[in-house]
């Protein structure tokens, strides 16, 4: 594999059903090409948080994943109300979920963490009001 | 133990990849109604007991690699739902059994609470 594999979704806001979609397509195409499981699984993980948040929190917005032979890159953007406080959004337990969202199973302030624990690096670029870019990288150590 | 053990020990109905019931083996499992909550602890339990039924329950068992899950309290899961796990190869159960002796008779039976991350 030369160059990198680029794929792109449109997650769609109003769609909570059929949300997951972008992230099953991903670990389908990662097993396809033979990545390892532990890889396989963070990706997938920290990609459907993204998708569930974009989701439950922004109306939807694009995903791009970019596969390397040695990382993966993902970049999630919205044009959503857009993320106040970085830090305190990143803490544990922390969430601006709906008790709708909650009745659903989510929203329980542990999308953004675990983003970051399952991600080797993880980027969140905000402004309120306009949107927010999440960008998480993970990298082939072996 | 195997997921047809699962279902005989609970009383519960299979409700689809029934023929994947005998030869599935699984080591722990872990019960939780909030998905966040088993996107953040779970690690590699094979089973999840759950009160919460939609399609976000057959996804995040997918991102998990959980082979089977298995409803509590009655609840059962529509054809979309049951469509979807039978598409990945998810094996679902329904019991009458609420949550805690659900969990309780797996344990005793052997079923491991497995790691968290």
């Amino acid at each position: 594999m030369s160059e990198p594999i680029i794929l792109r979704y449109q997650v769609d806001g109003d769609d909570f059903v059929s949300c997951g979609h972008a992230s099953e397509d991903v670990k389908r195409t990662l097993k396809n090409i033979g990545f390892p499981a532990s890889v396989i699984r963070n990706v997938s993980i920290a990609m459907y948080e993204g998708e569930i948040n974009m989701v439950i929190h922004a109306n939807g917005g694009v995903a791009e994943v970019v596969i390397y032979e040695d990382r993966i890159v993902i970049t999630l953007t919205d044009t959503g109300k857009g993320i106040a406080d970085i830090e305190q959004a990143m803490q544990e337990g922390f969430s601006t979920a709906t008790d709708a969202i909650r009745e659903l199973g989510f929203g329980a302030g542990m999308g953004l963490p675990n983003m970051k624990k399952y991600s080797d690096n993880m980027k969140i670029e905000s402004e309120v009001g306009k949107g927010t870019v999440v960008t998480l990288e993970f990298l082939l150590n072996d | 133990m195997t997921v047809k053990e699962i279902a005989d020990i609970l009383g519960a109905e299979i409700l689809c990849c029934g023929e994947l019931a005998d030869q599935t083996q699984v080591h722990s499992a872990c019960g939780s109604d909030m998905m966040s909550d088993v996107l953040a602890f779970v690690k590699d339990q094979g089973v999840l007991l759950t009160g919460l039924v939609n399609p976000q329950v057959v996804r995040t068992a997918e991102m998990m690699d959980i082979l089977c899950v298995v409803f509590v309290r009655g609840k059962k899961p529509d054809q979309m739902m049951i469509n979807l796990a039978t598409a990945k190869g998810i094996i679902l159960l329904s019991t009458e059994e609420r949550m805690y002796p659900a969990c309780g008779k797996l344990y005793a039976a052997g079923l491991e609470s497995g790691k968290t991350v």
